[in-house]
């Protein structure tokens, strides 16, 4: 039974069939996915906190505007995620559980502080562009309700990009102390992003397993590399310099060449020594323990009017 | 003078709803549920909206090199002429609910006529408004019920909430010299008749919600006329930072 079930699974993978929440799937495979996604999920509600520590700052009414629209976006993609991964059969409940407990992660790059007004733009074109590249593959993901939700996430995540790289080019074209907040962000911002497509493939141990079931299509080589391509071309249009010595354009390979990443400070971050992690799962936790009573009191009134519902039944 | 009056009762209007979207957008990330982190997330947005539309028409009004940023950001807090309710910090879960609903209840009725409003401009933005803050009341008041007939707990935090803002309601229909000189030149909204429906409204609500209202008491005001607590001060260092910090740049 169980062989046949693994083979009809198998096939579907390499047909490029959706495997849906009701299909038969190895527990190994929906365990993947639960943790991919809902720490996809904890990353787009962490990653509310450093923008929206400009919110009440933003410079312009237009800037908070869709400053605030765009927070309010990665709060819609924390929706979506959920419900995805509760599809596997976790609750929302339990997955905020894990991550207040520290046992699920989320991005390391939201354990960054955002210093200055340019962060805001250094996020939306660094951050948020190399999460399209390691997204936009997800779309294809093999587990359906992830690849539909990505899609719709992917869509608005390319207008974050396009906001983010508009703010650091009104910036750049702006005064010297514009110019020299632009290019601070992008010194501080550069680096950590670059990890954000996670360790070497010699040292992704999920990697492997990920590719075989098509959860994933690239490696983090192969997208770190790409999104590196592409921004050293974009940063030209900026006039700021990306804050690599070594990064020079290779004519043989067709790629940039890059300097050594710090993965010491990588798994520092990880391990919970960046510099905001105390303060983001903390934030996160008290939101969460100051809306419990709000909670209660939905659910006590829901149950309230369902009583009296039934009462009205008989 | 025609135009001074005007101008001032359009940035009253846009002050309001520019200081209570963004006391909201300060819940942005903080909700205590995800999806009430976006709608209050989305009716700080539909009021911050509002505000433009009302800076932008004062800022035409007075051409004299206005714009809506000038307006919001390099104004000091004598010269803003909200009510002093939409500053007063946002407290718990059920002190932002019972603002907003005490607020938008306000502006619903205030938009509803102001759609009459000689002054087309004005009719026009409050038209376009009153979707919005049809939306704002219905979702305010249904917390308010859901709150105030929940749990013992939120029912008392409720009734700490009335205790703490039912004294800046009564600044709503107390009437500007800006407001009396629109409303004989017919483009201001007659607070004395929203009143009444916003009495009724409020009641109904609070009956089915279980919350007794307070009997009459002294009521604050001052913030139509730039007498403000000490709230808008601090939100103001906060919004207007960058501008202030570096004069004349473009953002």
């Amino acid at each position: 039974m169980e062989k046949g079930l693994t083979d009809i699974f198998r096939d579907k993978i390499q047909k490029e069939i959706r495997i849906e929440p009701k299909d038969w799937m190895p527990e190994k495979y929906r365990q993947t996915l639960i943790r991919q996604i809902s720490q996809h999920a904890h990353s787009e509600i962490v990653g509310m906190l450093p923008e929206g520590n400009w919110i009440t700052r933003a410079p312009t009414l237009r800037r908070k505007a869709i400053l605030i629209a765009k927070v309010q976006d990665e709060a819609g993609h924390g929706l979506y995620l959920y419900s995805a991964a509760e599809t596997l059969g976790i609750t929302r409940d339990e997955m905020y559980d894990q991550l207040h407990s520290g046992k699920a992660k989320y991005s390391s790059i939201f354990n960054y502080p955002t210093l200055t007004w340019a962060d805001i733009g250094a996020i939306g074109w660094l951050v948020d562009g190399a999460a399209i590249m390691n997204q936009v593959p997800l779309c294809r993901s093999s587990f359906g309700p992830y690849a539909r939700a990505m899609v719709r996430v992917c869509k608005e995540e390319s207008f974050h990009q396009r906001q983010g790289f508009e703010i650091l080019l009104t910036l750049g074209k702006g005064s010297p102390e514009q110019r020299r907040m632009a290019q601070d962000a992008l010194n501080r911002w550069w680096w950590p992003s670059i990890m954000m497509f996670g360790p070497k493939d010699d040292e992704s141990p999920n990697t492997i397993q990920s590719m075989q079931w098509k959860i994933k299509r690239f490696t983090n080589d192969e997208l770190r590399q790409k999104f590196i391509d592409v921004c050293a071309e974009q940063v030209k249009l900026l006039g700021l310099v990306i804050p690599d010595k070594d990064l020079t354009w290779n004519e043989a390979t067709g790629h940039y060449d890059f300097g050594p990443i710090n993965w010491d400070e990588f798994w520092q971050v990880i391990k919970g020594n960046g510099p905001c992690n105390k303060e983001r799962l903390e934030t996160r936790k008290k939101a969460w323990e100051e809306g419990a009573w709000v909670r209660e009191a939905a659910s006590a009134y829901a149950e309230k009017i369902e009583r009296k519902k039934a009462l009205l039944v008989y | 003078m025609h135009n001074k009056t005007l101008i001032d009762y359009t940035l009253h209007l846009a002050d309001n709803a520019l200081i209570i979207g963004h006391r909201n957008s300060e819940w942005c990330g903080h909700g205590p549920v995800l999806e009430q982190d976006i709608a209050i997330s989305n009716i700080a947005l539909d009021l911050i909206g509002q505000a433009r539309n009302f800076y932008q028409y004062a800022a035409t009004v007075s051409g004299n090199g206005a714009t809506e940023d000038t307006l919001a950001y390099l104004r000091d807090a004598i010269d803003f002429k909200n009510i002093l309710l939409v500053e007063l910090p946002n407290g718990d879960w059920a002190q932002t609910i019972l603002k907003q609903f005490f607020f938008s209840t306000y502006q619903y009725f205030l938009y509803q006529q102001l759609q009459n409003s000689k002054d087309a401009q004005l009719a026009a933005i409050a038209e376009k408004a009153l979707k919005e803050v049809t939306y704002h009341v219905r979702w305010s008041s249904e917390w308010v019920i859901r709150l105030g007939d929940g749990t013992l707990e939120s029912k008392n935090r409720m009734l700490r909430a009335i205790d703490e803002i039912w004294s800046y309601t009564g600044e709503m229909f107390l009437a500007a010299s800006y407001e009396l000189q629109g409303i004989r030149e017919e483009y201001a909204v007659d607070l004395s008749e929203i009143q009444k429906n916003w009495v009724q409204k409020i009641t109904s609500v609070c009956i089915e919600a279980t919350l007794p209202l307070p009997a009459d008491t002294w009521m604050q005001s001052g913030g139509k006329e730039g007498k403000h607590t000490e709230y808008l001060g601090f939100i103001l260092a906060d919004m207007q930072f960058l501008q202030r910090a570096y004069p004349d740049a473009d953002w």
